[in-house]
């Protein structure tokens, strides 16, 4: 079924590398591709089915809704701020760094990822709590209080999501070529110019996948927002919370707010990945 | 009973169970599996009454499945394998039955809303308008979610305005914030003040927040004999004690 | 001729050490010449610091970059300018950028930065490509665009590591000739690896031939070819080599074999001859040539415009001969065959 692509003539390739080639593709992957994107994109068609279109208008003007999705916006982009902050160093430390129990470190790093996201939040009050480890000291040093504000979703977002970026940054690392960095030295650059003026842009595609999905995957939080941060409309009330609580009463209300994360989030990353992927 | 039109998956799996249903019904005796949904709240009480009723009718088995009595209700109407739908709430019963998935819900249990504190209470909480105080954190069920509902009807009787840090999601998410100690009081229900380290205050107000717990079996139920059996040893002396032991009030 | 770099580069690196005194004057070129694993890379990173030495040392102009234990001066401070085998251009900036890149680290403000390498790309004749990126260039333009980065920090020090290597035959010879030219004006000391002779016979006032992280042979370009000390020189510069003992004209090898020389000398001798004189026949020949044997055709490749043919038998050497020459004896692999070389074809020299 397959064929071979016939090797074509360099202005030939690239042009067809820039438009939807003519190609056959194997049935053996067509078909599983295909069952795959539908079972990807069907659960949206449902919610796109049952949406209760002609009240629409109303329902998305209604204030709480505006006001759930600007504080998920927010702070879905501070915590991925936060995260590119402490990950992309983390990352780097993991990729070009050689020490004892590194293995160690990589799989820590991972815990969130498994770890559900529920549990994370309690172990985010065992911590930042009142009573918490670090959460105690600040209330008494500081009077400052994570729990129940909108830091609180911030720290919560940042902690499920912060495994994406550093997995990514540290794939990209490790992809790059580290003479690159030798060569910056032997022109006079210093390890921290080396890192922000050869590094950092070599890998630039990797922190950006890095930080769409740290977005993402901070815009979707429920669990460890609603249990380190608790819900409180127009504080602590993302639209995930907004959703789950509007399943108990409204199913339409829920499908509206649901397709305005998916419209809203799908929106600014199209918009980021061709930003991203035009620069080199 | 099968009058009500019912989902298609709950027919197809009804019209898969038939065989089962005519040979339990010819000789009068329940044996087969039973499955209940049952609000969160009824959890460890449900477990136990379903572990008596077992003993006392072998050749049954009860299946659970413990969730908000909201998403139990849209399972059951989205054709959901329900013998038996024992809610939290009358008004998800009510989705129920109007969707014609169950008729002749009984109350068989009440619960009242209580102020959690923690043991000893610290703080001296002694009524609903203690909670105001601006040094005080205070754990509220959303409004949304039954719990959330009666709180706000308590605190309307009362008179009490009351603004919390967090609108939980359910009852235990609230008591939780309580036992980890991010918060000084929670309004939940007395049942679920059997935690180690908190106590319940009691206040007049809940009076008017009583919590129906009802039950009924659910049309289309694969299972219908034992479903009904077990609706009736519900409503048993036996299981009201389990009830009451876990803080739950008779009907 | 002042001498600008002193070192000697002792390395360990896996299986083999490196142990190589090396010594270059201003405006000097040296070549460090030799297969591939012979440790030329090593010593050249030794040299720019991305590799420490375990012993030796490395001094610049006076100033000690690198005494294992007292003194470690970092790649970033050394003045040394590298142009690395793949260019290692950075993709992320246009070849002006890319130069610009050592000056602006030198604390020169980004305007005047910018117009000094402009300069230096006008003088490897590439100014109107200075906004392009790496890879909208060619294989040429980006050497031409590497060494105009490397010599923009005006390096007392230039490395050059296989620096033509990566392009192809008719570009490696415009960017040789090209890459020449600067080396000249090039007023600091410059070290460059290559295995390949001609870059190096071409490009270097100096040639060090590195076997096995050691010096084999060291001396100008002229030396080396004429006097090959190694199985490895003499097949760069296509010579055979044999090594035996001299009494007058006479080189007794170690196998017995006895080859008259034009030179005549005595003690430990190296004995070498192009393959073009050796000159084949189908019946051993009468008359004039001194050093007549019995071989046995082992290969036949071409080479150039004539035939390479390897032979085995007491001596194993190469012959060129004629495309008709090979035609006539109707050579093929296994025949046997008699090789006569003149002895005033045959170089002696002490070992």
């Amino acid at each position: 079924m397959s064929e071979a692509v016939p090797q074509a003539a360099p202005a030939e390739a690239r042009r067809a590398s820039r438009g939807p080639r003519r190609q056959r593709v194997p049935v053996a992957l067509l078909v599983p591709a295909l069952l795959g994107l539908a079972f990807l994109t069907l659960p949206l068609a449902g919610l796109l089915i049952r949406a209760p279109w002609s009240t629409m208008p109303q329902r998305l003007a209604e204030p709480e809704v505006l006001e759930a999705l600007r504080l998920s916006v927010f702070t879905a982009t501070a915590a991925t701020v936060l995260c590119l902050v402490f990950g992309v160093p983390l990352a780097w430390l993991l990729a070009r760094v050689d020490f004892r129990g590194k293995g160690l470190v990589r799989a820590l790093v991972t815990v969130p990822l498994v770890l559900p996201p529920v549990v994370g939040g309690v172990a985010l009050l065992l911590v930042f709590g009142r009573n918490g480890l670090v959460g105690g000291w600040l209330d008494e040093a500081f009077g400052v209080s994570l729990p129940f504000t909108t830091a609180g979703v911030v720290a919560a977002m940042a902690f499920v999501a912060m495994p994406f970026l550093v997995v990514s940054v540290e794939g990209a690392l490790r992809g790059a070529d580290a003479r690159y960095e030798e060569a910056a030295a032997t022109l006079g650059a210093g390890r921290w110019t080396v890192f922000t003026r050869v590094t950092l842009p070599l890998v630039a595609p990797g922190i950006a996948a890095g930080a769409v999905l740290s977005w993402a995957r901070a815009l979707g939080e429920f669990g460890a927002t609603i249990t380190f941060a608790g819900n409180f409309p127009g504080r602590t009330q993302t639209m995930p919370l907004a959703v789950y609580l509007a399943l108990e009463t409204d199913l339409e209300a829920a499908i509206v707010l649901s397709l305005i994360l998916l419209a809203v989030s799908v929106t600014v990353l199209a918009c980021l990945r061709d930003r991203w992927t035009a620069a080199p | 009973m099968k009058t009500a039109p019912v989902a298609a998956a709950a027919a197809l799996l009804a019209l898969a169970a038939c065989g089962s249903v005519d040979d339990s019904m010819g000789d009068g005796e329940v044996d087969g599996t039973v499955t209940v949904f049952a609000a969160a709240s009824l959890t460890e009480s449900f477990e136990r009454i379903g572990e008596d009723f077992e003993d006392a009718n072998p050749g049954v088995e009860v299946e659970f499945s413990f969730a908000g009595s909201s998403s139990l209700a849209a399972q059951i109407n989205q054709g959901a394998p329900a013998d038996v739908f024992a809610s939290a709430a009358p008004a998800d019963m009510d989705t129920v039955v109007e969707a014609g998935n169950a008729e002749g819900p009984e109350v068989f249990a009440r619960n009242q809303l209580v102020i959690a504190v923690p043991e000893g209470n610290p703080d001296g909480v002694a009524a609903l308008a203690d909670l105001t105080d601006p040094g005080l954190k205070v754990a509220l069920c959303a409004e949304e979610v039954p719990c959330g509902a009666a709180s706000q009807t308590a605190l309307d009787a009362a008179g009490v305005e009351l603004t919390p840090v967090t609108y939980e999601t359910d009852v235990k998410a609230t008591l939780a914030k309580l036992t980890l100690g991010e918060v000084d009081a929670a309004l939940v229900y007395r049942t679920d003040v059997a935690a180690d380290g908190v106590e319940a205050v009691e206040f007049p107000e809940s009076a008017e927040a009583v919590n129906d717990y009802v039950l009924a079996v659910v049309g289309g139920a694969p299972n219908p004999a034992a479903a009904e059996a077990f609706a009736a040893y519900v409503r048993s002396d036996e299981a009201l004690a389990v009830l009451t032991a876990a803080g739950f009030q008779a009907p | 001729m002042t001498r600008l770099l002193d070192a000697r580069l002792v390395a360990e690196r896996g299986a083999f050490g490196l142990d190589l005194p090396l010594r270059v004057g201003a405006g000097e070129t040296v070549a460090l010449l030799g297969p591939n694993g012979a440790g030329k890379t090593t010593a050249l990173r030794s040299l720019a610091g991305l590799h420490a030495l375990s012993e030796g040392h490395v001094t610049l102009a006076g100033r000690d970059l690198d005494r294992p234990g007292r003194v470690w001066v970092a790649p970033e401070r050394r003045g040394i300018g590298v142009v690395f085998q793949d260019y290692l251009l950075f993709p992320h900036l246009t070849a002006l950028d890319n130069v610009a890149f050592g000056p602006r680290r030198r604390g020169l403000g980004r305007a005047r930065a910018r117009q000094l390498a402009a300069d230096w790309l006008a003088r490897v004749g590439l100014a109107e490509l200075a906004s392009r990126r790496p890879r909208e260039l060619s294989g040429g333009q980006a050497q031409r665009v590497a060494l105009a980065r490397a010599l923009a920090v005006e390096p007392t020090l230039l490395l050059l590591d296989e620096p033509l290597a990566a392009l192809d035959a008719r570009t490696r010879l415009d960017t040789r000739a090209e890459l020449h030219r600067h080396l000249e004006r090039h007023e600091g000391a410059a070290v460059l690896v290559t295995h390949d002779p001609v870059d190096a016979l071409v490009l270097a006032d100096r040639l060090v031939v590195v076997e096995d992280g050691a010096v084999v042979q060291e001396g100008d370009a002229e030396t080396v070819t004429a006097r090959p000390r190694t199985d490895y020189v003499a097949r760069l510069v296509g010579l055979n080599l044999y090594r035996g003992r001299a009494e007058g004209h006479s080189v007794r090898l170690d196998d017995g074999t006895v080859l008259t020389a034009a030179d005549a000398i005595d003690g430990e001798a190296f004995a070498a001859f192009p393959p073009s004189a050796v000159a084949l026949h189908a019946d051993r020949p009468e008359g004039s040539p001194r050093n007549v044997w019995e071989a046995r055709v082992a290969g036949v490749h071409r080479h150039g415009d004539n035939l390479r043919v390897q032979l085995d038998g007491p001596l194993r050497a190469a012959s060129d001969v004629t495309p008709g020459a090979a035609a006539q004896l109707g050579l093929v692999s296994g025949m046997r065959v008699w090789a006569a070389v003149k002895a005033a074809e045959i170089r002696a020299y002490p070992a």
